[in-house]
């Protein structure tokens, strides 16, 4: 039996591959060793495309037969023109990146809508741990120790809806997720993770 | 296209371990000689080849491996009268990335090269003497339009990949420049799309060193004493240029040869003896004048002369697969990431690595066993690909 973060895993695969139209292009910054991406071209029929940093992320994609770029995620879409692709993926990417407002924008002049989706910093584990534990929270969707997680940034629902709304940019369709199942009362406080579909008005 | 008439080929041996042919192809008689870009003709042509595995009834598996500068047909297995088994042995085989059990791999020489094609060592039919400097400058494109030839000649319609290294890969560019409807895929490595001036320049201290030698006699020294010493020196400069800094400390160190004689220049380190051993070696073997007209190829070459880049790459249907390496300072991973750049603005299907290697330029050659995890599947999803029905729109 799978483990609650595989399902979960899987859960928000399927979530983002529903936001995405058949046989559409589409590019992932970010695609680790590219089970999402052969998933979305598999499933829907895309033609995909993957930028990844890690050396064994990319040795496992070229496994997969897919095809990937090795270049830095902050800069990886700069040679591509405006609008090259339906869609960008962020998975959980802009945790990677120091600046994550450069790979978003990029990503809104490289793809004419962004899927994005992230852990959320606003669920009530996160909050019980610091308000109680006094330390940096350890939970399902952040299982990492201060000293060696790839997430060097914190962000929540409410942070991701205030920085669109500021930006003003338009949330097409949004998913939250806890455990393999969707979230729909109170996302900022029970998701833990959520994904959204965003483009430039 | 050469008519049947005036193009043979000729099979004069077997390959063992690959399980491969040996041949030659000859073609361009005279009246028909090749146009070259330079506008001088060429003819008749003779080129060496190899092929290992078998070419399937549809035609669709067949493979061109391109050598680097020096190098020769000899790619893989063995064959009589052979040192040591061909220069990317580690890569075709059975089983091997360039898998003889599913393709027909076809590796061939260039011409201007010494290794049993047509080049400045080649004889003159008007004078009878070896042609020396009256043997035409030649480019990368006619390499491949050599190639071409024979690639038509063996009945090829499409080719399922070109590979190479260095020059080589200068070559599948070309491929795909050229080309771009008869190549599915194209996986050049360790190369560059032109050269930088510090490339130039190490070619032409490398000519130099041949042409300063006495013996070189403007490249008519055929039938006489050879410039052993330029080319030998010509090599070992060479030779520093394909390793890197660490290769060479982790082979050598600073470690002093046993046989060490009273000082009077003669080499003291392990990496003196190793350079003036290969320079050695190299003569044996290699024409000065071939060493001259190859690395001139290889500078003249511009895949895109006075055109955007990325505009030679547009509309290319084929996957591309770009290799290159961290300690290789001679083909520095930035050309390969120019050419990548190129073809992600043209939209071509490309996938690009930079290897972490200590090797130097000399890795396409050493690294087998990450070429063969990149390289195995790219062919094998390229050859039979689920994924290749949607990217192939």
């Amino acid at each position: 039996m799978p483990a609650n973060d595989e399902l979960q895993q899987e859960f928000e695969a399927e979530a983002i591959a529903s936001m995405v139209r058949e046989g559409t292009t589409l590019i992932e910054v970010g695609c680790w060793e590219g089970e999402l991406l052969e998933l979305l071209i598999t499933k829907k029929n895309c033609r995909g495309y993957g930028i990844e940093e890690n050396h064994e992320g990319i040795y496992k994609c070229v496994e997969k037969g897919l095809s990937v770029m090795h270049d830095a995620l902050e800069t990886g879409l700069k040679d591509y023109p405006d609008k090259a692709f339906d869609y960008v993926v962020l998975d959980k990417s802009f945790a990677r990146v120091i600046v994550p407002d450069n790979l978003i924008r990029e990503s809104l002049r490289v793809g004419k809508q962004v899927i994005v989706s992230f852990s959320n910093f606003g669920h009530w584990h996160v909050r019980t741990q610091v308000l109680f534990g006094g330390k940096t929270p350890i939970t399902e969707s952040l299982p990492y120790q201060w000293y060696n997680t790839p997430n060097i940034h914190f962000v929540s629902v409410l942070d991701f809806l205030d920085y669109c709304e500021k930006n003003k940019l338009k949330v097409e369709k949004k998913v939250f997720v806890s455990g393999p199942k969707q979230v729909t009362l109170l996302p900022n406080l029970f998701a833990q993770s959520a994904i959204f579909l965003i483009s430039l008005p | 296209m050469y008519s049947q008439a005036t193009q043979v080929i000729i099979y004069t041996g077997a390959i063992t371990g690959a399980a491969g042919k040996v041949g030659h192809f000859n073609f361009a008689f005279p009246p028909d000689l090749m146009p070259l870009e330079s506008g001088e003709k060429l003819g008749p042509i003779s080129i060496a080849f190899e092929t290992y595995g078998e070419l399937n009834a549809a035609k669709s598996n067949a493979i061109l491996v391109c050598h680097g500068f020096s190098g020769d047909s000899h790619a893989a297995g063995s064959k009589e009268g052979d040192k040591g088994p061909g220069w990317w042995d580690g890569m075709i085989g059975p089983g091997r990335a360039f898998d003889t059990d599913k393709y027909y791999v076809i590796a061939s020489n260039c011409i201007g090269s010494c290794m049993g094609s047509t080049g400045p060592a080649s004889i003159n039919p008007k004078t009878g003497k070896p042609l020396g400097l009256d043997f035409p400058l030649i480019t990368i494109r006619d390499m491949v339009e050599a190639q071409r030839h024979l690639i038509d000649a063996l009945g090829i319609g499409k080719l399922l990949s070109v590979s190479g290294g260095s020059m080589g890969g200068m070559q599948a560019l070309q491929w795909l420049a050229a080309y771009p409807e008869r190549v599915r895929s194209i996986i050049p490595i360790a190369t560059a799309a032109k050269h930088s001036p510090q490339q130039i320049a190490f070619n032409e201290v490398e000519r130099q060193a041949i042409m300063a030698d006495p013996a070189w006699k403007n490249g008519a020294y055929y039938g006489g004493p050879l410039p052993e010493s330029g080319l030998g020196l010509a090599r070992a400069i060479g030779h520093i240029t394909f390793m890197s800094d660490k290769s060479m400390d982790a082979k050598f160190g600073r470690d002093l040869k046993s046989d060490k004689e009273p000082f009077k220049f003669t080499p003291e380190f392990q990496v003196e003896g190793y350079l003036r051993y290969r320079g050695n070696e190299f003569v044996k073997r290699f024409d000065a004048n071939s060493y001259l007209y190859l690395t001139k190829a290889m500078d003249f070459f511009d895949l895109s002369g006075e055109k955007p880049l990325h505009e030679v790459f547009r509309g290319c249907g084929a996957r591309v697969l770009l290799v290159s390496y961290t300690s290789d300072w001679l083909y520095p991973s930035y050309h390969s990431q120019t050419i990548a750049r190129a073809m992600k603005a043209a939209g071509v299907d490309v996938t690009y690595i930079e290897v972490e290697s200590d090797y130097g330029h000399d890795a396409f050659l050493v690294e087998f066993a990450e070429l063969t995890r990149l390289i195995k599947p790219f062919l094998e999803r390229t050859h039979t690909n689920p994924l290749e029905a949607a990217n192939a729109r």
